[in-house]
């Protein structure tokens, strides 16, 4: 029911809960039983009537048990003959930084002081938990603790022994990592919740006076949507595959109509750039397990094209199935359904396109569409949605990653660098220098325009003057991107030799100054030199026209072993290089040899 | 905003919270006449009002409210 999806209505849910029980309990759907016993450190009626609409709604009719006001601890701890009887399949937590009644209150807490309550507030909770898991040995889902509203000392409250923020930041951290070496315990994590919302929205003291709620009733929904999410995966009724369109939802621009190198991916514009986070951002749901798939409006040999673009973070191969043709996307997402073996109410679909959203919702509204407006109100909507919750890893997968987690921090504690090489070293550079590919043109056109520091001539070229250097047999071009163990800097460095007898001079060096100090430009000036050499050049001239905004680089040619053969009073210089004798001055950037295209 | 417009609207947040289209409040309905009207459902009722008119009521009139009338009063007052 698309009223119980994130983003959802809240006030509308509140009021409207029984009408909404009423036609999800008389849809038809067969659903799981559940008993599920909610423990709660304040009045928790709101949140079991919005959890069980948002768990039937995911296939599971809940049955509940709820505790006696505050009675959290004691239900759990000694145990209730009611609680014994009702053999709950999950207990929920429900407590807040309400229930946190060792916090901090003098000013002159101690350090040790704050560590004691810390200890012994962490041990009322530890107790409930350990209770549950001896009584019932069933998935425990806790919240976690939301920061208060009110800071008496300010910014000193996050960190001061009697802060009440540092406090309950501790507390997360030990609530977190409990739940790592603990199997069967799960964070509803109100901490991210209640910032996401925004704590003035979230509090409300009034609601705490009048009713014993610690929130405001308005953001229950949320609360019980994101502990719902979690239930229902441990239930394994999380959806299993992201069908996406391709066109201005992978990519910016239409690929059948602007070809492979007029669409937008990369890190050469700031859309390219949301295109690329939002690739990668969903190719992070693969390595979780999730399926990718592809349904989309074009003829197959254009889709593919698009995802082999040299730039494009996912490729063919990381879909399982990919629908490229002109049919209707409900049937291809049913067809991709149906080879997988799987039922479309399993696909989370994403398209830019709402009328195309308005059509799977209507003909299969057991899938859940994404309507990609922006790329970034797609990746909080598909997580917000909670459609992949994570919650089963195995124990061995938690050992491991704990394990490396402490490998990480050593090494993060030994690594001292002894010179700047070493840590040019650490960075792990490789780069790739070409020729002027046409999908990099645009870019190289863009950087000839924009680049003043780091450019010897800044010479300005437009695109067709960039498609004849390109074309021209006279010129050596070199096209330099840099990729780092932090991830691709794209296109960075453009060099433009002229070619004449047995001299080459250099009419264009510049370089992006977000990879200066990298020695790319030494990188540049070996791939200068070998094809100078492979062309029987025996002389590069170098020439620096001084600007208001390019000193940086005045002394360059020199720094690079140029010989002067000019320098004129207006700060200009004429330089000189034979290729005979040179060696290779690059030692840190090792030659990238993948193929981007 | 007059009275009987305030009560049409009101009469709209009952029907939707307690999930009855048979309602039919006045002035002078009160939590007894009305079955599912318990302290629970009144934390709701209240914020569903408070969010169909856009107004919030002060913590003693959550809780001294005698009738509907005076809840209309109040909305009243608030000018919505």
């Amino acid at each position: 029911m698309k009223e119980l999806v994130f983003p959802f209505d809240s006030r509308a849910i509140l009021r409207n809960k029984r009408e909404l029980k009423k036609a999800l309990l008389n849809d038809g759907t067969a659903r799981i039983k559940k008993n599920i016993a909610v423990l709660g450190g304040s009045t928790a009626d709101h949140v079991v009537s919005m959890l069980r609409l948002f768990l039937l709604n995911n296939g599971i009719e809940p049955h509940f048990y709820k505790s006696e006001y505050n009675k959290f601890y004691e239900d759990a701890v000694f145990g209730s003959p009611e609680l014994e009887a009702f053999k709950p399949d999950i207990v929920f937590i429900h407590t807040t930084s309400r229930n946190l009644s060792l916090m901090p209150e003098r000013v002159n807490t101690t350090a040790e002081e704050a560590e004691r309550l810390l200890d012994e507030q962490f041990a009322v909770f530890s107790q409930v938990w350990e209770g549950i898991d001896q009584r019932f040995g069933c998935p425990i889902v806790q919240n976690n603790f939301e920061l208060p509203l009110f800071r008496r000392t300010g910014n000193f409250d996050c960190y001061s022994p009697s802060g009440q923020a540092a406090f309950i930041n501790r507390m997360n951290v030990r609530l977190a990592d409990y739940a790592r070496t603990h199997s069967n315990f799960y964070i509803n994590d109100i901490n991210y919740l209640s910032a996401a919302i925004g704590l003035e929205k979230w509090h409300d003291a009034e609601a705490w006076y009048l009713y014993k709620y610690a929130m405001s009733t308005s953001v229950i929904p949320d609360l019980a949507y994101s502990a719902a999410c979690i239930i229902k995966s441990i239930y394994g009724r999380n959806h299993k595959v992201i069908d996406l369109d391709l066109d201005n939802t992978l990519w910016g621009g239409v690929v059948g109509d602007d070809g492979v190198d007029g669409i937008e991916i990369g890190q050469e514009t700031p859309v390219g750039q949301s295109y690329s986070e939002f690739q990668s951002f969903i190719r992070g749901y693969k390595d979780y397990g999730v399926l990718l798939a592809v349904c989309s409006k074009n003829d197959e040999e254009n889709a593919l094209a698009g995802l082999r673009h040299p730039c494009s973070v996912l490729g063919p191969d990381d879909f399982v199935s990919i629908k490229a043709n002109w049919e209707s996307k409900d049937s291809n997402i049913q067809a991709s359904a149906d080879e997988l073996g799987l039922l479309a109410d399993s696909f989370v679909f994403i398209d830019d396109n709402p009328a195309e959203c308005a059509i799977i919702e209507a003909q299969l509204p057991q899938v859940q569409t994404v309507c990609l407006t922006s790329v970034g109100d797609a990746m909080y909507a598909l997580s917000r949605g909670g459609f992949f919750e994570v919650t089963s890893v195995s124990e061995d997968d938690l050992k491991r990653s704990r394990m490396y987690a402490e490998n990480a921090q050593r090494a993060a504690q030994q690594k001292k660098f002894s010179s700047y090489s070493d840590y040019l070293e650490s960075l792990q550079m490789y780069a790739k220098i070409t020729d002027f590919e046409p999908v990099y043109r645009q870019r190289i056109t863009q950087l000839t325009n924009k680049s003043n520091q780091f450019n010897l001539t800044t010479k300005r070229f437009t695109e067709s003057e960039i498609e004849e250097v390109s074309g021209s047999p006279d010129h050596i071009r070199l096209c330099g991107r840099l990729t780092d163990k932090f991830g691709d800097n794209g296109i960075v460095s453009i060099v433009i030799a002229r070619c004449e007898g047995g001299d080459a001079h250099i009419e264009l060096w510049l370089m992006s100054c977000r990879v200066l100090k990298r020695d790319m430009e030494l990188a540049m000036l070996d791939e200068l030199v070998a094809k100078c050499r492979e062309r029987g050049i025996s002389r590069i001239f170098g020439y620096y026209y001084k600007t208001p905004k390019n000193s940086m680089v005045a002394g360059l040619y020199e720094s690079f072993g140029f010989e002067p053969v000019e320098k004129s009073e207006n700060g200009d210089s004429v330089w000189v290089l034979p290729t005979e004798g040179y060696t290779n001055k690059n030692k840190v950037i090792q030659k990238d040899k993948r193929s981007y295209s | 905003m007059n009275r009987e417009e305030v009560i049409r609207r009101l009469n709209e947040v009952f029907r939707d919270v307690f999930g009855d289209d048979s309602i039919s409040v006045s002035e002078e309905t009160t939590s007894a006449d009305i079955e599912d009207w318990d302290s629970i459902e009144h934390i709701n009722l209240i914020g569903s009002v408070e969010s169909e008119f856009g107004m919030k009521f002060k913590m003693r009139e959550v809780s001294g409210m005698k009738n509907v009338g005076e809840m209309i009063r109040i909305i009243c007052e608030r000018g919505c």
